[in-house]
């Protein structure tokens, strides 16, 4: 076997420009690949990062249906206190979820005594929301950093908007779910950045002042939001709550909770889709790259070696090995390119690293690229490539191994 | 004298040229004993290299029977063929048709390690043997394109004795060599053929060396005119 890899290799190094092209077609192709999808990974990390860590968390729990029916905030959907300690207790067993946070999420009016505008809101505890959604405190961009009770959140559009300033009296008011109608005064406390995303214009207030303004009798809760310890075993976690939410049933026998992962949750999920279908088709181009050139290169090699095929087979030597020759040769072209592709890629990445790039997402600016490259990712390419290389080289080395070594003699 | 290496009853061969069907021998029938020294000999389109085409397993005969070291050849399939021509026969080419990718050395180790898998201990004595037999042992380590093309033959010469075959088919070894060389080069498959005993069976209408051989046999149009 050793020998058929010395003379693969000595044959490509034979024709040094040529092997040189390929590898090089081959190694731009992979370059290229390599940096799309560190690139596009770190790009939508970044911004799954932004949606799941501003606002949503990693995964939600709802009463069934209240998904559904988000846009208009039910409050008829809230989960009752035994529902949500049913789900707590499902929840603090499960050493995978770093922290939960509980909301009443809500419509109002806000009024600065002059004008009046409407307001999502969300009631919660400010030091588990602040844990579960660590990117909500850095999205304060005035005021104080947290939430006391009688103080209010407001987000920018509404600051700018109605012209109130930190420290200002405002009042919220609010239907509750039997159709009465409260108010409530508040102090702004801070100003929030808006975030991209479903709830990246809400305000914020202690969920004590959110079930006052609602008048609830008990403490109903709209959502629990999740944070996990370890993100990517978000589907694994979601399965295992899912089933082991799935079990609890009303009195009809129809599931109480419904559990959704970010993805269900934000817009942002189909962009990150898009990326993985590019990426699927940037993957498609290498393997058409790598097929055309290496086909190409080991028919003109099994093209200009015709007399030196018919001289081995004369000798005879046996037609599997001739066509194993050709085969290893367009096998270590392939290794070749890849080896090339994979270190000047992971230079390029490097490089990109670097250069600190930085780009706008909605109204999230100067989010800094920070590209890596995944073993798997170099594996999986270098597996395509090879794999393909073999394939493309496979036609030529079948029409080697089957010449009749009396016409290949004879050809000039 | 053993059992004859070759044995040909009857044989023809025709080919198509276009749509005309030429027949390159007609009927022939001869016999050539181990460790001989035989030349086909003959002007161009007499038939020599089909002759020595169906003795290497390369072609088939139409009809006849052709036996070749004790095996009836005329219709062994490829893979047969491959492995006779790999046990049985060595080669040399007229334009010596050495592997440029491989040094002297490697090309007389080519037939042992790719055909045979000779031992490599085994390999390099036979290789070395061969390489101090038609004086190349110097050159060994040089490529085909840094040596001369007497040199060439003779590294062919060595490639095609390295599997220690009965048969050495050569057609027209000398046509690309100058006299002296071309002398030189009869000489060293003499005397390879002398301390090997392997059949050494040629082509050629070089008249000069004919004189070298030790039987000729004449080729015209298809037939044997001594045969």
């Amino acid at each position: 076997m050793f020998d058929l890899f010395k003379i693969a290799v000595r044959n490509l190094i034979r024709y040094k420009r040529r092997t040189f092209l390929t590898a090089s077609l081959i190694a731009i192709g992979v370059i290229f690949v390599l940096v799309f999808i560190s690139v596009s990974g770190s790009f939508k990390n970044l911004i799954i990062g932004q949606v799941t860590d501003s606002m949503l968390g990693h995964m939600q729990i709802h009463r069934k249906g209240y998904v559904a029916s988000l846009d208009s905030l039910p409050l008829t959907m809230n989960l009752k206190p035994k529902a949500v300690e049913k789900v707590e207790n499902v929840l603090k067993p499960m050493p995978e979820i770093e922290c939960y946070s509980k909301r009443i999420k809500f419509g109002g009016m806000f009024s600065n005594f002059v004008e009046t505008t409407n307001i999502r809101l969300n009631g919660v505890w400010p030091e588990k929301e602040f844990k579960t959604v660590p990117l909500l405190q850095s999205r304060i961009v005035k005021g104080d950093k947290g939430i006391k009770k009688g103080e209010i959140l407001i987000p920018e559009l509404i600051e700018k908007g109605m012209k109130v300033k930190i420290g200002d009296s405002v009042v919220i008011i609010a239907t509750n779910q039997d159709g009465s109608v409260n108010g409530k005064q508040f102090r702004v406390a801070g100003v929030l950045e808006s975030a991209t995303g479903p709830g990246g214009r809400d305000g914020y207030i202690h969920i004590e002042d959110a079930r006052d303004i609602l008048r609830m009798e008990e403490m109903e809760i709209s959502e629990i939001a999740l944070r996990l310890r370890d993100f990517s075993k978000l589907h694994q976690i979601y399965a295992s709550l899912q089933s082991s939410l799935s079990s609890q049933r009303n009195s009809k026998g129809k599931p109480v909770f419904e559990v959704h992962t970010w993805e269900k949750l934000s817009p942002f999920y189909n962009i990150s889709r898009m990326i993985d279908l590019m990426t699927f088709f940037i993957k498609l181009m290498l393997i058409a790259i790598v097929l055309v050139s290496i086909m190409n290169v080991m028919i003109m090699a099994v093209y200009e070696r015709i007399r030196e095929i018919g001289t081995i087979a004369a000798i005879g030597t046996m037609p599997e090995k001739i066509l194993s020759m050709f085969i290893i040769e367009g096998f270590f072209l392939g290794i070749f390119g890849t080896v090339c592709g994979i270190v000047l890629g992971t230079v390029s990445v490097y490089v990109i690293n670097i250069m600190k790039v930085s780009f706008d997402f909605g109204r999230n600016t100067g989010l800094i690229l920070s590209p890596s490259i995944k073993v798997w990712d170099i594996l999986v390419i270098s597996a395509i490539v090879i794999v393909v290389s073999i394939i493309a080289s496979f036609q030529p080395a079948f029409k080697a191994s089957r010449m009749e070594p009396i016409e290949a003699l004879r050809h000039v | 004298m053993g059992m004859s290496v070759v044995i040909a009853e009857n044989v023809y061969k025709s080919y198509l040229v276009g749509e005309i069907s030429v027949e390159a021998l007609k009927g022939l029938n001869f016999t050539i004993e181990p460790a001989s020294f035989v030349s086909f000999i003959g002007p161009s389109g007499s038939g020599k290299t089909t002759l020595l085409n169906l003795i290497g397993c390369l072609d088939r005969p139409n009809s006849g029977n052709l036996t070749v070291v004790g095996t009836n050849v005329s219709n062994l399939s490829r893979r047969q063929a491959a492995s006779f021509r790999g046990e049985h026969i060595g080669f040399i080419f007229q334009d010596f048709n050495l592997i440029p990718i491989l040094t002297v050395y490697e090309n007389i180790e080519y037939p042992l390690l790719m055909v045979k898998n000779t031992p490599s201990a085994e390999r390099r004595k036979r290789v070395y043997d061969l390489l101090e037999a038609v004086g190349m042992s110097e050159q060994k380590d040089k490529y085909p394109d840094q040596i001369s093309g007497g040199q060439k033959q003779r590294v062919a010469i060595a490639r095609a004795l390295v599997a220690n075959p009965k048969i050495v088919l050569a057609d027209e070894p000398t046509a690309n060599l100058d006299h002296h060389t071309a002398y030189m080069i009869i000489n060293v498959m003499k005397k390879m053929k002398d301390k090997l005993g392997t059949s050494f069976i040629f082509s050629t209408h070089d008249p000069k060396i004919v004189g070298e051989v030790e039987t000729i046999y004449t080729l015209e149009d298809g037939k044997l005119s001594n045969g």
